[in-house]
């Protein structure tokens, strides 16, 4: 069983938008994690509130919100356009919209990790003359290690499922903005598309499955590191 | 010397604490759990910023609130062993042992990674990871870990309280060895006075985040108003002696002391080896005259300086024995009944027995080389 060149299209697309948006809300996930666990400040519960509302928003919403801050004539728009960069109607902004939706899934996981971290290392790391950046890099990061793969694989999943905000951010543009939810969505909207989406379905399931399979075995050799049993 | 003075309020709790001790062998700050001693070592160490006061370590301020200095715990070069080692999961044995090591080849050679791995026994274990070790494994890599940072002092918070009484015994004669091997000095956190009499030089008795009492473990254990603090069990007096013959057809060792000579079961060490023994009060028994046809080896004539007047039916005695210019204090626990017959009264001429087998081999250790016992 071969793919059409619209399936590859779309799972390619998927991929792509899947990973880019993972690896680029990491440093971001990590810090507002950091800021929600270790750091005190005034505003800290209204900021909780703003990282969550994606999760509480419907989709369509975070989506009509992101095409007016991004969209050509939106504020951070205009300001990105000016440096060359352009997020809507292409895969970037399918990206960033899976990101935001992502982003309370990652935010929580990685802050529910450092919150678990045993401050007690990192007070043996001081004594023993490391600065806080390094405290930061050798002990506190890698020991948040698990909590990182974690919110990676739910904002991965939540990309290559991510409809509502895609589709109103960034429309369903063949080849440019159709994700694989997308180019189901497309076909069961076509007279006699279903066995075509039923091959997307299966689709959906080896992507996600093997996704899956991959965490676990990265846990595993996290687990095994951190001396923790697997 | 090491100077703290430092008051902190954690809550219910207030720590006022101040003294001063050498900075050489080992400082033991000894107290009930509760006295404040982790506090008052997370002080010095700088994990926890105390309200007022100072710190400084051989003349260097660590911590003036007066002065505004707050010196970072990264910069203080202060190692120290943790109760529960703390070693780093995701690090190997070596990993955890190099962390803190300071570029380049360290000030003190005895420090070298090689020396430290040699001192500790820690060759077998350098590949493995923390949760591999046992409890005793782990404390002597904590050890190394914070030696191999190149300190200029190493606190201890009780590196034995979280393990068994068998590997307890496989650590102590390792922080012996540190004693008198390295020139780093120490400061000890104890709750068990058998550990302190076994290793410090220096006791600083802390009750209710207070300092009680500071002198030397001889002088402390053997007054008897610190008795409520360094506690009724555990009382007797701690001599220094040193090897002065081996008899080996009785399998005996002669210890000669400012007090007299005192035959214990054969100890094997070499003559001339100082030795610091502990006579439990309730080893010693009394007679008013020298007596005969008796098996126990050691009789010491003395006299009666104190005799504790706490009520139930045991008695402690403190008795003077030696020259009178130079007395050495022992003590005896007796029945009140004992006490009452011999009619034990302040200034009483009597004879100290010590029963040779009651000594056993944890009642010794061997001193420090650095030469400060009296022959």
């Amino acid at each position: 069983m071969s793919l059409t060149p619209f399936e590859l299209a779309a799972l390619e697309l998927s991929l792509r938008v899947g990973i880019a948006s993972t690896l680029c809300s990491l440093p971001f996930g990590l810090a507002a994690g950091w800021l929600l666990a270790r750091c005190r400040f005034p505003g800290k519960t209204v900021l909780d509130g703003i990282i969550h509302l994606p999760l509480v928003l419907p989709p369509v919403v975070v989506g009509y919100a992101l095409l007016s801050l991004f969209g050509r004539n939106g504020t951070l728009g205009s300001w990105l356009h000016a440096l060359g960069i352009e997020v809507a109607f292409n895969w970037k902004g399918a990206a960033l919209a899976s990101a935001v939706m992502a982003f309370p899934l990652l935010v929580r996981a990685i802050r529910l990790s450092l919150e678990a971290v045993d401050r007690r290392l990192e007070a043996a790391a001081l004594t023993l003359g490391a600065s806080r950046a390094r405290v930061f890099f050798t002990i506190s990061l890698p020991l948040t290690a698990p909590g990182l793969l974690a919110g990676a694989i739910l904002t991965f999943a939540r990309s290559i499922g991510e409809f509502g905000a895609t589709i109103t951010f960034v429309s369903n543009i063949p080849g440019l903005t159709q994700t694989l939810p997308l180019a189901f969505f497309s076909l069961v909207q076509q007279p006699g598309g279903e066995a075509a989406a039923l091959r997307l379905t299966a689709l959906s399931i080896a992507v996600s499955l093997a996704a899956l399979l991959a965490s676990e075995l990265l846990a595993r050799r996290l687990a095994a590191r951190l001396g923790s049993p697997a | 010397m090491i100077e703290v003075d430092v008051g902190k309020r954690l809550g219910e709790f207030e720590l006022a604490a101040q003294f001063t001790a050498p900075a050489t062998g080992i400082t033991a700050l000894f107290g009930r759990s509760g006295a404040g001693k982790t506090t008052l070592v997370n002080a010095v160490a700088g994990l926890i910023r105390p309200d007022r006061g100072r710190i400084a370590i051989e003349g260097e301020v660590l911590f003036s609130a007066a002065d505004g200095i707050d010196c970072r715990p990264q910069r203080r070069r202060l190692g120290y062993v943790f109760q529960d080692s703390r070693l780093f999961p995701h690090y190997s044995v070596r990993g955890n042992l190099g962390y803190g090591m300071p570029p380049g080849a360290p000030r003190d050679p005895a420090l070298s990674f090689d020396t430290v791995v040699e001192l500790l026994r820690l060759a077998p274990l350098l590949r493995r990871r923390p949760h591999h070790l046992s409890g005793g494994e782990k404390q002597r890599v904590a050890i190394g870990r914070a030696l191999l940072a190149d300190p200029r002092l190493l606190l201890m918070d009780e590196p034995l309280a979280s393990l068994d009484l068998a590997h307890r015994a496989e650590i102590l004669p390792f922080i012996e060895e540190l004693r008198d091997r390295l020139r780093i000095p120490i400061v000890y956190v104890s709750h068990a006075m058998e550990e302190v009499v076994r290793l410090a030089d220096t006791l600083v008795l802390m009750s209710e985040g207070r300092v009680a009492a500071v002198g030397t473990v001889e002088d402390l254990t053997s007054q008897l108003d610190l008795r409520p603090l360094t506690g009724r069990f555990d009382a007797g007096a701690v001599i220094r002696a040193s090897v002065a013959g081996n008899d080996l057809v009785f399998g005996l060792t002669e210890l000669a002391f400012p007090g007299g000579r005192l035959r214990v079961p054969h100890l094997g060490l070499p003559l001339g080896t100082p030795v610091r023994a502990r006579i439990r009060a309730r080893d010693v028994a009394l007679a008013l005259e020298r007596p005969q046809g008796l098996s126990i080896l050691n009789v010491f004539a003395g006299r009666v300086v104190e005799v504790a007047t706490d009520q139930g039916p045991m008695v402690d005695v403190r008795l003077d024995i030696g020259k009178s210019d130079r007395p050495v204090a022992l003590w005896a626990r007796v029945t009140r009944r004992s006490a009452y017959d011999l009619r034990l009264e302040v200034g009483k001429s009597i004879h100290a027995l010590v029963k040779s087998v009651a000594l056993d081999r944890q009642s010794f250790s061997p001193y420090s080389r650095r030469g400060t016992v009296e022959e």
